[in-house]
């Protein structure tokens, strides 16, 4: 088939072979190109650092170092227990706080006002403290608790600490279940109103179960990312050489003991600090591998 | 049947006031805790305002342009940390922008394999999840050291300038923008991602349909109908890059005085306030909640303006 | 445009076997057939659309102006500047109108003046009475049959040699419709055009050769394969076809 009656001046029709040489074509494997080097540049770096996390942590991985407490300056060995413990502490204290109101905050935007003033604002509120830097909420809870020494007469403590993380977490965990409430299809709710089911028992039999996967995904991830800030903790529950001591006390973890660590002058402490980088990242790794595994299960 | 014998079968058709209650008190339990984001949010603002009012009362509005940040003295200015809070992020973004909407590109466009696709989004993602204290001890240890030979010839070709002025001598506020670039690429790749998946695929079709190459298809058509979503995106990880703490801290060398050089050690609020929160008394932790309070209003407009813009810009399509 | 043994496959599955068709120039041709039969799959084939899609393979040869399209050696994006597309639903740019046309244009090289090939575009598509005083503004704020006018026009600025129609008018309501009809009528006299339609007197109206696809379940297969059953003159088609299955889809005893 050759042209039809249409004016061909004003286009060069050129054969349809494909021909690497036109500028366009050039364009495109240069395009192509530009882009596979940047998303090479974006891997770059979890690459090393899962590279030097592994091999500068890994080595030093050994019983002690889950059972033995930090060494003094200027000392050898040691381990990073009471870290580890702390880092437990503190974040179950944080999901403690975050997950029932998170949830039941969640709850309320989702099923009983969603397009209300109220919800609107607290959405909009939700944004605002989902961007607040995480040092502010240290500072905030500094005020609020340390300075005051509110609890029983005690300023730093892992009381604290878990607070100001739960301030953090909060905003994660209304979120997800206001989102994975949102995705229950409405005739599910309207199914169970139909047999005489009040808001209650939809809810808490219904809306809420088949909303489990997202608000799990979301919440294991809340939790394993406030498992690794340390802004929030550097003042509030501070650091200690010492197993725990109760939760009115001053308490270790292992992203405040990388930190304090990490700028010593002593290679003890800095092998320590890579030590507990490792534990840290396997743990929050894995964390977000489960996540992902339980969001893959469930939509097979 | 009549009525009674029905409702001997169904104890509870007349529903029992306590169950009305449960419904009530849930409802009203549910509102209390949407209402904590609320009261949060305030009693945050309350707390650092009540803090800083002393040394705002005290420094006034110099504090935003003088550089002097004296403890012995009790001169207190943020000049140093908010020049050094704009310009880290600002760099960070500049660099970050292009890198993440690249990826993005590259694993959405259908230009390579989509199990290559997937696994390029997946350790993009994985890099967003490791701890920024982790990223700041490899900073120190390998990433600094790392390039300080290129920020040296940096400051033999541009050392005229005075952002290139001084000497690299390990911490500084360049090292700093390039942990912030890796800590703000997982954010803008994400929504960018997000942004391109959303493009309908009648629009793609419309674009090779007249015959589009698939990167004038990609510059021309996908990326101005996204472009809304991914400009939000990026102001979200500005803000984020401002209020970024630990890394940051960790780099920057935490400099008391100003020095327009990249290369030189600086500051910024969140790595001021890291450093020196836990041992300041007095007027100092006035000042610093100031500076926090600087640092609230800085990040809060910029997320104010990403919902801003994703409403203004976006197309409908 | 003739494709010669023709097989579609998605992945595994076959989509459409065995297709041989020989499409006249300067003719409206349209597909006809029960949804699932293939013809849109067919249709995107002439001009590699199907390439988009991930796992899409064809057998055999579809060849246009003595070439095969799917020689190794052929650029489909070359392909598609001459067999232009217009689709089921109205995708303008987001751009403005006048962007929308000039956006083809440019791309393809044109070298005339703009704003007339704008214009005339436009008057082809029947649409530049209602578009005119507004080409700065965005596409989208055309209706629904406006917009797939436009996309019509966007399609016929690059000045292609085939158009592809893939159901334009599904989306749009009867009045709209009957003008997108009337486009296709002004445009047959310098384009060839092909249609698939759902609509069985849409295809009466416009179309001076109809091709009907059926489908049929195959042994060992999950899915249905399309195939071609008659293609011939429309009236042939649809008053005294050859086939009694033709008969029975026309006469509206199935599909």
């Amino acid at each position: 088939m050759t042209t039809s009656g249409s004016p061909q001046s004003l286009f060069e029709r050129r054969p349809l072979f494909f021909d690497s040489g036109l500028s366009r074509n050039r364009g495109n494997t240069f395009f192509t190109g530009l882009a596979a080097v940047f998303a090479a540049i974006a891997v770059l770096p979890l690459v090393l650092v899962l590279f030097y996390v592994l091999v500068q942590g890994g080595r030093l991985i050994s019983v002690r170092l889950f059972t033995d407490l930090p060494p003094a300056p200027g000392l050898e060995g040691g381990g990073i227990g009471n870290a580890i413990v702390g880092t437990i502490v503190v974040t179950l204290i944080a999901s403690l706080i975050a997950l029932p109101v998170g949830v039941g905050g969640g709850i309320y935007l989702a099923e009983y006002s969603s397009k209300g003033w109220f919800a609107q604002f607290v959405r909009f509120g939700n944004d605002v403290l989902a961007g607040v830097p995480s040092i502010i909420s240290g500072v905030f809870v500094y005020g609020l608790i340390v300075a005051t020494r509110l609890f029983a007469g005690q300023s730093y403590s892992a009381l604290a600490g878990g607070i100001a993380l739960s301030v953090l977490m909060l905003p994660t965990v209304i979120k997800t279940t206001d989102e994975g409430l949102k995705l229950v299809p409405n005739d599910l709710r309207l199914g169970a109103y139909g047999i005489g089911a009040s808001r209650f028992v939809t809810i808490t039999r219904i809306t809420l179960p088949s909303a489990f996967t997202p608000i799990a995904t979301g919440v294991v991830l809340a939790i394993a990312r406030a498992a690794g800030e340390t802004a929030p903790l550097i003042f509030t529950a501070l650091f200690s050489p010492f197993w725990p001591e109760g939760l009115l006390n001053p308490i270790a973890t292992m992203s405040v003991l990388i930190f304090n660590f990490a700028i010593m002058p002593y290679e003890a402490q800095n092998e320590l600090a890579w030590a507990a980088s490792f534990v840290l990242v396997i743990m929050i790794l894995g964390a977000n591998l489960l996540a992902r595994w339980i969001s893959r299960m469930t939509k097979k | 049947m009549t009525t009674a014998a029905r409702e001997e079968m169904f104890t509870l058709r007349r529903r029992p006031a306590a169950e009305k209650w449960v419904d009530l008190g849930f409802r009203q339990l549910t509102l209390c805790l949407a209402a904590m984001v609320a009261i949060v949010l305030l009693a945050i603002f309350i707390t650092v305002f009540q803090g800083g009012r002393e040394a705002m009362g005290q420094f006034g509005l110099t504090f935003l342009t003088s550089s002097a940040w004296n403890p012995v003295k009790e001169e207190y200015g943020a000049f140093t940390a908010i020049y050094g809070t704009l310009v880290t992020s600002l760099l960070a973004l500049l660099l970050a922008v292009p890198l993440g909407v690249g990826t993005a590109i590259f694993i959405t466009e259908d230009l390579i394999p989509s199990a290559l696709r997937e696994a390029i989004g997946l350790m993009v993602e994985l890099l967003a999840a490791i701890p920024s204290v982790v990223l700041g001890l490899w900073a120190i240890f390998v990433m600094e050291p790392a390039i300080r030979p290129v920020l040296q010839l940096l400051h033999t070709l541009l050392g005229w300038t005075p952002f290139f002025g001084t000497v690299p001598q390990g911490p500084g506020t360049a090292p700093a923008v390039l942990i912030l670039v890796v800590m703000v690429l997982p954010i803008i790749t994400a929504i960018a991602r997000d942004a391109l998946n959303q493009v309908p695929v009648e629009l793609r079709q419309g674009a090779y349909g007249i015959g589009t190459t698939r990167w004038g298809a990609i510059l021309n058509i996908i990326l101005p109908a996204a472009i809304s979503s991914i400009m939000g995106g990026v102001m979200l990880a500005l803000g984020r890059a401002m209020g970024e703490t630990m890394a940051v801290t960790m780099i920057i060398g935490n400099a008391l005085n100003f020095s327009p050089s990249l290369l030189a050690p600086g500051n910024t609020i969140a790595s001021m306030l890291a450093n020196q929160f836990g041992e300041a008394d007095g007027i100092q932790v006035s000042a610093l909640m100031y500076a926090a309070l600087i640092l609230m209003l800085l990040t809060f407009s910029v997320n104010v303006l990403a919902q801003w813009v994703v409403r203004r810009l976006s197309l409908r399509y | 445009m003739s494709l010669q043994n023709v097989t579609i496959s998605y992945g595994k599955f076959e989509a459409v076997k065995n297709v041989f068709m020989e499409l006249p120039r300067g003719k409206v041709t349209a597909f006809i057939g029960p949804s699932g039969c293939g013809k849109s799959t067919v249709l995107r084939s002439l001009n590699r659309m199907n390439d988009l899609i991930p796992g899409c393979t064809l057998k055999g040869r579809v060849v246009f102006d003595g070439q095969d399209l799917y020689d190794r050696r052929i650029d489909p994006v070359e392909v598609r500047r001459r067999i232009g597309m217009v689709f089921q639903k109205p995708n303008p740019f987001p751009k403005t109108i006048y962007e929308n046309i000039a956006f083809g244009a440019r791309i393809n090289g044109f070298k005339g003046d703009m704003d007339e090939l704008v214009e005339r575009s436009l008057r082809k598509a029947a649409v530049w009475d209602e578009c005119k005083d507004k080409l700065q503004e965005s596409g989208f704020a055309l209706s629904g049959g406006q917009q797939q006018r436009l996309c019509i026009a966007r399609a016929i600025a690059t000045e292609p040699e085939v158009i592809l129609m893939d159901e334009p008018c599904s989306a749009l309501d009867p009045i709209s419709t009957l003008k997108v009809e009337e486009t296709m009528h002004e445009l047959k006299r310098s384009y060839t055009i092909i249609i698939v339609t759902h609509n069985m007197q849409q295809a009466v109206r416009v179309a001076d050769m109809t091709a009907f696809f059926n489908a049929e379940a195959v042994d060992g297969g999950t899915g249905k394969v399309g195939y071609l059953v008659e293609f011939s003159e429309t009236e042939r088609i649809f008053n005294s076809p050859d086939q009694q299955a033709t008969l029975d889809y026309v006469s509206g005893r199935f599909g």
